[in-house]
């Protein structure tokens, strides 16, 4: 009961709680969790959200510390476009194997995942590495690479309303666009938007893997450049992961992927929280964000917006 | 030469045992038409539940208590995917999450918030007399841990029940064409929920070789994506048993490649060794040309 | 019960969701004979005989295997009581050699050796030989037709159930099987055969039943019934209720041609001396197609469609109609030659499930699908959902709302709304590969009607050039003015013969003979 309360505290507890700690956790998983409602809603299975992060993560870092002298008004949206293009660079390999030799994005995405940290690991001990050489971490950001905070006195910053942003405009463009049009009939059904309607399906997956991508990069460059203002290995706790279950509880909305990111950014938050004040340890949050997945599979509520082809066909009739 | 090439041939094998066991249980549940990207979660289930049995009762009772707890996560996974006929690939990559979350959770609570380093009982490797004294790859294969020693028998015999025997040809049925199955007869469920808890008892005695017969002792996500590696082992082992194997060893090799090169004395970053692996799997993949020997009904309705 | 009846289906019910597909259907099929199950698609002859097979439940009703009433809770049962069944659509694994799908379903150690060898004596008894090391996928249809029947054979069938088996066949394969069919009944086998052919089950059958909409309404011995009988019992006298003309129309056509002594009215053809010969619309000039496998397709086509005109194809399965028909549809290049089409010709691919419609997505969004390729910047849904409303409307498709979705509707409204939709996006050719498979008679006329611009609202003026291919000979006959037939690769135009209801020489060609 003591946890339950420190966590109910931790995310709404006080406006702090809300606008400092769910808020702002709210905010990469809004990135992600678009990333992956995006793809799947065109049946691309994008595990990878977690790799195209960290690689969103590194670019904009590079971008971020190369800019010392720069103004903010330059340095700030150049770390978007690096992470944006970072995340688009680390999916479009796996789209590339998709295309090329047929390798399941399922598994490629996810491989990525750990070449992405092998790759973090490495800079933050070689290229990126403090100068002293002590720490595997980089240099503090210079403050032109801040992104700027939305609220005085609070830790809320430009990344909320930018995934917000971004999650009304998927949201438009999947609704009413010609192009989200066909990223939808590529998902519901890539042979009939083949044959009948001449889209070109392919394409259609490949711009989708890069445009998935690049969401989930801007997570990365929204959390150096609005949070953490470093970059070091274990930036994400798995945020790419706890995606799918952002995506999946606002079943593949964009607009309800706003709600869903506040949400799971509250129990993180919570979680948190939890861990401090009542010593409940925070590896709980990841067995209730995998619940959370696993009870909206079984009520069913996804099904009608994920494709069925990966279903068990169901056995004997009768 | 041979000073550098032992040690790196006995890691080899020994990397690959617990790839090995994952990968070849991740076949037969393949061979059913499944894919269980809930693997990873029941090779970190078999890790805890190793140290757990291993504590208990010793190594014995640490094998059995990792295939058991392996056995548990495919179940939940075979509930969703078979009995609720939920998507495959998110159930899994869910049962995966619940693996890594409810072991590190667990552990804390049985062995202390901090997490602090438990050993646990391990097994030593048994040199096998007469063959482990063949030059070269005699130490390698033969001066190993019963796990490895099991595999070798499992593996001829796996290959065998597959192609010899109906229960062989009633899985290899229900994962090519499900509807031809059904109309010999076959119980396509029975036969997926089989394959499934088979494929997790592995997955389970794959992280109790991890703790017993390697690290000693548990560490928070130590399956390290050996669950996500097996699954693209069976690909590149065009999902036959000695394919699998051979793909394993392979793994197991690109794994040992760091203490090849700490041996020699060749200084390459110790984080782009993590990285290696996974971008050979990947170039690996991507040479075999993706699913061309897939069982036509792999993932698929 | 008589145990000279050797399977017996007795007032069988069965139901899946709120569709009836049994209300009460009952067959007795007495030891060697064969036995004709006749009926419309839908009227539940596959269901009926899977529930004797074991693969659907019955909700009600007894089965009877030799007098001893059975339960099968599976296929094995069934197999275990005698019993062998060849689907439609094969039920075969086709990474399997033959001999592993021979010993399929068996228990212990599988040996290959004695499957081969027990495949070989079937073959010396029955004449029936597979090579049992060949891979089944590898085997043409007819093969695999034959493993089917060894299959069965091989687990001690005596009673054959033989779901459209001609169907996948080309005309002299199909009679040398109901041949075999006669030889295996004289040496004491029992054989059901589901058909919708009438000339089949009358050149076959020993007894008939005919179902209609899941009920027996009739059951009789092959002589004691005429086929004017047969023919009002399986399309009923309710089926005059709407669209008559064209229903009785078709159940002439199904007749007409195999029984040349009765004497039926000349299908309800337009006149053939009223051919268009307007400028083509679809040309090609030496056309050929090699795949990606490097297998040539297609070598040296050349033909020409006129506006208004109905050009006819035939062929076997493989025989490359299916590459001819989508280079006319704009669906494949060519390798060699030359085509000319309008910048957009409508198609109607033979899966329409998969290729023509998304089931889930609203009808609305299914018509939008068909100018997805080309559409720009924003989509005014509200005018979309109004052009589908028109068009169904114009076109007679039963849909609860033009938002409905896809899969709501029947098999027959699916398909008139594709050809209402390719009709609406491309007015000058169209090309229809098998459009009336799985309908039953009145749905699919309705469909030719479309097809063919002969629907009450439409314009008359502009009637498009229309590809027409069917697997059925007659159907192809009663709505082409011309007729190409594919064999091998090389499509050849048959003049029509003077008797322009024999289609010996269509059915010649089609198995290559000169």
């Amino acid at each position: 009961m003591d946890a339950l309360l420190a966590l109910w505290d931790g995310a709404f507890g006080s406006s702090y709680a809300f606008w400092s700690a769910t808020l702002v956790r709210a905010t990469p998983l809004l990135f992600v969790g678009l990333a992956v409602a995006v793809a799947f809603r065109a049946n691309v299975l994008n595990i990878g959200a977690e790799g195209q992060l960290v690689v969103g993560a590194m670019l904009a870092s590079v971008v971020a510390l190369g800019g010392a002298g720069a103004p903010r008004l330059l340095v700030v949206p150049a770390m978007m476009v690096a992470g944006a293009a970072g995340g688009a660079v680390w999916a479009g390999i796996a789209a590339w194997l998709r295309r090329r030799f047929g390798v399941l994005e399922v598994i490629s995405t996810i491989l990525l995942n750990f070449v992405a940290l092998a790759l973090l690991s490495w800079a933050v001990r070689g290229p990126l590495q403090e100068p002293t050489g002590v720490y595997p971490q980089s240099s503090p950001f210079p403050p032109s690479s801040h992104w700027p905070f939305l609220l005085t006195g609070q830790r809320l910053h430009l990344g909320f309303a930018l995934g917000v942003g971004l999650a009304l405009l998927a949201w438009f463009l999947l609704a009413r666009s010609a192009a989200g049009f066909r990223l939808r009939l590529v998902g519901a059904g890539a042979r009939a938007a083949r044959s009948a309607g001449g889209v070109a399906a392919e394409r259609t997956i490949t711009r989708v893997f890069l445009l998935s991508g690049a969401c989930a990069g801007l997570a990365g460059a929204s959390e150096v450049g609005g949070v953490t203002w470093a970059l070091y290995e274990g930036l994400s706790p798995g945020y790419g992961y706890t995606a799918i279950a952002v995506a999946l509880l606002a079943r593949l909305d964009p607009r309800w992927v706003i709600v869903s990111a506040v949400f799971f950014g509250a129990l993180d938050a919570g979680a948190a929280a939890m861990q401090r004040d009542a010593g409940v340890p925070s590896v709980v949050g990841q067995v209730i964000v995998a619940t959370v997945v696993l009870l909206v599979l079984a009520s069913g509520a996804a099904r009608d917006r994920l494709p069925g082809g990966r279903r068990v066909p169901a056995g004997e009739r009768g | 030469m041979e000073l550098l090439l032992l040690p790196f041939l006995e890691a080899s094998v020994r990397t690959a045992t617990p790839l090995a066991f994952a990968a070849l249980g991740e076949l037969v549940t393949e061979r059913a038409g499944v894919i269980n990207l809930g693997l990873e979660g029941a090779i970190i289930a078999g890790c805890l539940g190793a140290l757990v049995g291993a504590g208990v009762g010793g190594p014995g009772f640490g094998f059995l208590g990792g295939a058991a707890a392996g056995t548990a996560m495919a179940a939940l996974f075979a509930l969703f995917v078979i009995t609720l006929r939920t998507d495959q690939i998110i159930a899994g990559a869910a049962i995966t999450m619940l693996g890594l979350g409810l072991t590190g959770t667990l552990y804390r609570t049985l062995y202390g918030a901090s997490g602090a380093s438990l050993s646990s009982p391990t097994v030593a490797p048994v040199p096998l007399p007469l063959l482990s004294e063949i030059p070269v790859v005699g130490p390698a294969l033969f001066a190993q841990t019963a796990p490895t020693y099991a595999l070798y028998l499992l593996l001829p015999l796996l290959a065998w029940w597959m192609h010899r025997t109906h229960a062989g040809l009633a899985l290899r049925a229900t994962g090519e064409s499900a509807d031809a199955a059904v109309a010999a007869g076959i119980s396509t469920t029975r036969v997926r929920w089989a394959a499934i808890l088979f494929g997790g008892a592995m997955g389970g005695l794959s992280g109790a070789t991890l703790v017993l017969a390697q690290v000693g002792t548990f560490n928070e996500g130590m399956s390290a994506g050996r669950g996500f590696i097996a699954i693209a082992i069976v690909v590149l082992g065009r999902w036959s048993a000695w394919g699998t194997a051979a793909a394993s060893l392979v793994f197991g090799g690109a794994f040992a490649l760091q203490y090849l090169f700490q041996s020699a004395g060749w200084d390459v970053p110790y984080p782009l060794f993590l990285g290696f692996p996974y971008v050979l799997t990947l170039s690996l993949l991507a040479l075999m040309r993706g699913r061309s020997a897939a069982p036509e009904g792999l993932a698929k309705s | 019960m008589s145990a000279a009846e050797a399977l017996v289906l007795r007032d069988v019910r069965r139901s899946f969701g709120p569709t009836v597909a049994l209300d009460g259907a009952t067959c007795r099929v007495r030891r060697g004979t064969v036995h004709a199950l006749l009926g419309e698609n839908g009227a539940g002859k596959t269901t009926l005989m899977n529930i004797a097979f074991g693969l659907v439940r019955p909700d009600a009703g007894d089965v009877l295997v030799d007098g001893a009433p059975l339960h099968p809770r599976s296929s094995a049962d069934a197999i275990a009581a005698g019993i062998g069944m060849v689907h439609q659509h094969f039920k075969l694994v086709r990474a399997f050699t033959a001999a592993e799908n021979v010993a399929l379903g068996g228990h212990g150690r599988f040996d290959a050796r004695a499957v081969a060898e027990r495949m070989r004596r079937i073959a010396g008894e029955t004449g029936l030989s597979v090579d049992p090391e060949a891979r089944a996928g590898d085997l043409p249809v007819g093969a695999q037709q034959r493993l089917e029947i060894v299959k069965a054979l091989a687990h001690d069938a005596r009673v054959l159930i033989l779901d459209e088996p001609t169907a996948v066949l080309a005309p002299a394969e199909g009679d040398d099987l109901l041949g075999w069919l006669r030889r295996f009944r004289d040496a004491g086998g029992t054989v059901v055969l589901i058909t919708h052919k009438l000339r089949e089950a009358l050149a076959v059958a020993d007894d008939l039943t005919v179902l209609r909409r899941g009920r027996t309404v009739l059951e009789s011995a092959r002589a004691s019934v005429d086929e004017g009988a047969i023919v009002r019992a399986i399309a009923g006298d309710d089926s005059r209720d709407d669209s008559r003309d064209d229903s009785r129309d078709e159940v002439r056509h199904e007749v007409r041609g195999r029984a040349p002594s009765t004497s039926l009215a000349p299908p309800a053809k337009r006149s053939r001396t009223a051919v268009p010969t307007g400028p083509a619309v679809l040309a090609l000039a030496d056309v050929g197609y090699v795949d990606d496998r490097g297998v040539e397709r297609l070598r040296g086509a050349t033909l020409a469609v006129a506006a208004g005109e109905t050009l006819g194809v035939l062929g076997v399965e493989g025989a490359g109609q299916r590459e001819l028909l989508r280079i006319l549809a704009g669906r494949l290049e060519p390798t060699t030659g030359t085509v000319r089409r309008p910048p957009r010709v409508g198609f109607i691919p033979e899966d329409r499930l998969h290729d023509a419609l998304i089931p889930e997505l609203p009808l609305h969004e299914n018509l939008a699908l068909a100018d997805a390729g080309h559409l720009r910047g924003l989509i005014d849904w509200g005018a979309v959902v109004q052009r589908t409303a028109a068009l169904i409307g114009r076109f007679d498709v039963r849909a609860s709302a033009p938002t409905a979705t896809a899969d709501t509707l029947s098999g027959g409204n699916q398909q008139k709304f594709v050809v209402a939709r390719e009709r609406a996006v491309a007015v000058d050719a169209l090309v229809a590969e098998n459009p009336t498979r799985g309908l039953d008679l009145r749905a699919a006329a309705l469909v030719r009607a479309g097809i063919s611009g002969r629907d009450a609202d439409a314009e008359p003026a502009r009637a498009p050039a229309v590809v027409f291919y069917s697997t059925d000979i007659d159907e192809v006959l009663a709505v082409a003015d011309r007729v190409v037939v594919c064999f091998s690769g090389e499509v050849r135009e048959i003049p029509r013969p003077a008797d322009p209801n024999d289609r010996t020489p269509y059915a010649r060609a089609m198995v290559g003979a000169a």
